[in-house]
């Protein structure tokens, strides 16, 4: 084993991911490098964190075309012998992930949240059964592509020793043509920082929304919500989610309202340090993992409980 | 032109029971995926709008030709199906070199479609595997899909952007669980499903060699240890004496 290798097209992961490096290469004794393709700024940054930073630089790579950058980190792999490629699990990095992982005839793990060096094997955990169980699994192929869940890491912080060299790689033409990006409208709450959050399901009616919203302005909290809350009846943006393929929360309380308690949602909010559940089927998986569990109907409850502490 | 959906057989993870942190899965009833059935009803919708063939492709034990009819009754034409009891919990580059040798053996194969996640796995590495494997152009996290002849204009949605794009086909792409509301098949459809025709492969008829050596290994897979204080509450003003209890009202 030779080195590690970090790419994310995002710098603020990419920062989590050197953090992620330097922890198995002190175990391993392994070299970190930081590939950055086509930005000045990451590729400074990564310096400024006393990384040994290789730079792709004005040659034609379409992040969009997810085999053009996988072909890139091929290559990369190979000019800088690294056996460990770590990638952010983002949306674009998951993606990218088992294409790489293909080509180096790798072993590929996604959306690990957690590493530990054990006998100079790396065990990663991530959830499985839609997030009803955390496995740990490692992988036994030489070559390894991991791909962290971001936020699992802190940010590396500036330290010297950091250098940069320039990198060319070979490029072919893409099969893929951007006609148009948009960028979503970026929501200003971070529900992952909030020490309170008041979470919605579809046990609420739109019209009580603001009584949700007024019960977590009184409690110097945050709303969130389920899923479907988001991508099906469209009330919150797609930043408010709580779950496996949303956000992992670990606030102080967390007021769930209305939610029936799935695995893929209960992955987001079971590291809370107290639950308090609302629901009218006594059966909702929900109130058993709550600290406090009440069988009610919200639209007799929201307003009495928006009203005492108004 | 053939578009192929491929679909994975899974518990049912509603049913699925934790006993002493570990999870149950004996006796527990297959399904197919929840995204996987987006990835189909795309390619229904597809299949309508263009006239082409719909054929979904899914690996894994016998139960695999029992559960896919709720997939042929849904809209697809026909399945390949590579049934074997040693492919339970099989590791996603297996499944790939399966998928692909089995999609291989089609003809005319304009569009594969995944499911951004298996609904057990949820790791998203089948669908680029396979593009890898077949050496053609992917889109993941698609949230719509417009095919013009031998082009397809693709937006992808990212956390913080979509992009609009123009690829060649044949693609793959992995579509996102809002892309659509999946339909549900009526009972006639059911029925009828039985009779669509279903090509059943072995390991043997695939040209792939079957790797000696996991990849991946398993350490352990427990359900995280909860402590909840599970109180009844049964009025708001029990809720508020609990919350100023604990610190969170009238701080
Ligand atoms: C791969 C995958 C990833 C997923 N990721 C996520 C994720 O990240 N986050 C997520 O949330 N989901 C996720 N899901 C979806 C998840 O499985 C559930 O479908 C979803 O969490 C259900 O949302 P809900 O609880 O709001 O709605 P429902 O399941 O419909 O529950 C509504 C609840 O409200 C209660 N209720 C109804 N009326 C009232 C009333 N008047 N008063 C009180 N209670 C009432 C009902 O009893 C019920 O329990 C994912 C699914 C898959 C397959
Ligand atoms: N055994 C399988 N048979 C058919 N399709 C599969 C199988 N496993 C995974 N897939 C497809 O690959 C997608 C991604 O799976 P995964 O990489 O496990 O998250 C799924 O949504 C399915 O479309």
């Amino acid at each position: 084993m030779a080195g590690i290798l970090i790419y994310s097209e995002k710098s603020k992961l990419a920062l989590e991911l050197l953090t992620a490096a330097r922890l198995i290469a002190k175990d391993n004794g392994l070299d970190v490098k930081v590939l950055c393709i086509n930005s000045d700024e990451q590729a400074e940054e990564m310096v400024a964190r006393g990384a040994e930073t290789y730079h792709i630089k004005g040659q034609i790579i379409e992040l969009a075309d997810t085999a053009a950058v996988a072909s890139a980190l091929q290559e990369a792999v190979g000019k800088l012998d690294t056996s460990i490629v770590l990638l952010s699990s983002n949306r674009r990095g998951k993606e990218l992930a088992g294409r790489l992982a293909q080509k180096l005839d790798a072993g590929c793990l996604s959306d690990v949240t957690s590493l530990q060096v054990k006998g100079g094997k790396v065990q990663c955990s991530r959830n499985a059964l839609g997030g009803a169980t955390i496995s740990v699994q490692q992988i036994e192929t030489d070559r390894q592509v991991i791909a962290l869940a971001p936020r699992s890491f802190e940010p590396a912080s500036p330290q010297d020793g950091g250098s940069l060299k320039e990198m060319a790689i070979l490029v072919g033409a893409s099969n893929i043509k951007v006609l148009e990006s948009r960028s979503k409208a970026g929501d200003v709450v971070d529900i992952e920082a909030a020490e309170i959050l008041v979470v919605v399901g579809q046990g609420m009616e739109q019209a009580d929304m603001l009584l949700a919203e007024s019960i977590a302005r009184s409690l110097g909290g945050e709303i969130a919500c389920s899923k479907p809350i988001a991508t099906d009846k469209k009330w919150l943006p797609e930043d408010r989610i709580v779950g496996l393929s949303g956000k992992k929360c670990k606030p102080q309380l967390a007021i769930i309202l209305g939610v029936s308690g799935q695995v893929q949602f209960n992955v987001g909010i079971r590291d809370a340090n107290t639950i308090v559940a609302i629901n009218n089927d006594e059966n909702a998986y929900i109130l058993q993992m709550a600290d406090y569990a009440m069988v009610a109907d919200l639209k007799v409850i929201l307003p009495e409980l928006s009203k005492t502490l108004g | 032109m053939n578009i192929i959906v491929a679909m994975k057989q899974v518990p049912d993870l509603q049913q699925v029971r934790i006993r002493n942190r570990e999870p149950v899965i004996e006796g527990v009833p297959y399904t197919l995926g929840i995204i996987d059935k987006n990835a189909l009803e795309a390619g229904i919708q597809l299949k309508e709008a263009t006239g082409s063939n719909l054929i979904v492709v899914s690996a894994g034990n016998e139960e695999v030709e029992e559960t896919i009819k709720e997939a042929l009754a849904a809209g697809a034409d026909e399945a390949y199906l590579v049934l074997d009891d040693k492919l339970d919990g099989m590791e996603s580059s297996l499944t790939a070199s399966l998928l692909a040798a089995t999609i291989k053996k089609i003809e005319e194969v304009g569009l594969v479609i995944f499911g951004e996640g298996s609904g057990d796995n949820y790791s998203g590495q089948v669908g680029s595997r396979v593009a890898e494997i077949l050496d053609l152009p992917q889109v993941g996290y698609v949230s719509k899909i417009e095919l013009d002849g031998t082009t397809a204009k693709i937006t992808r949605s990212l956390e913080d952007c979509e992009e609009l794009l123009e690829v060649q086909l044949p693609m793959v792409v992995t579509v996102l669980g809002d892309i659509n509301e999946p339909r549900i098949p009526s009972v006639s459809q059911i029925l009828k499903a039985g009779r669509k025709p279903k090509e059943i492969l072995e390991l043997d008829d695939l040209d792939i060699e079957i790797p000696k050596d996991k990849k991946i290994s398993t350490l352990s897979n427990l359900a995280p240890e909860t402590d909840r204080k599970r109180v009844a509450v049964k009025s708001v003003s029990d809720l508020i004496t609990a919350l100023q209890a604990e610190g969170f009202v009238g701080r």
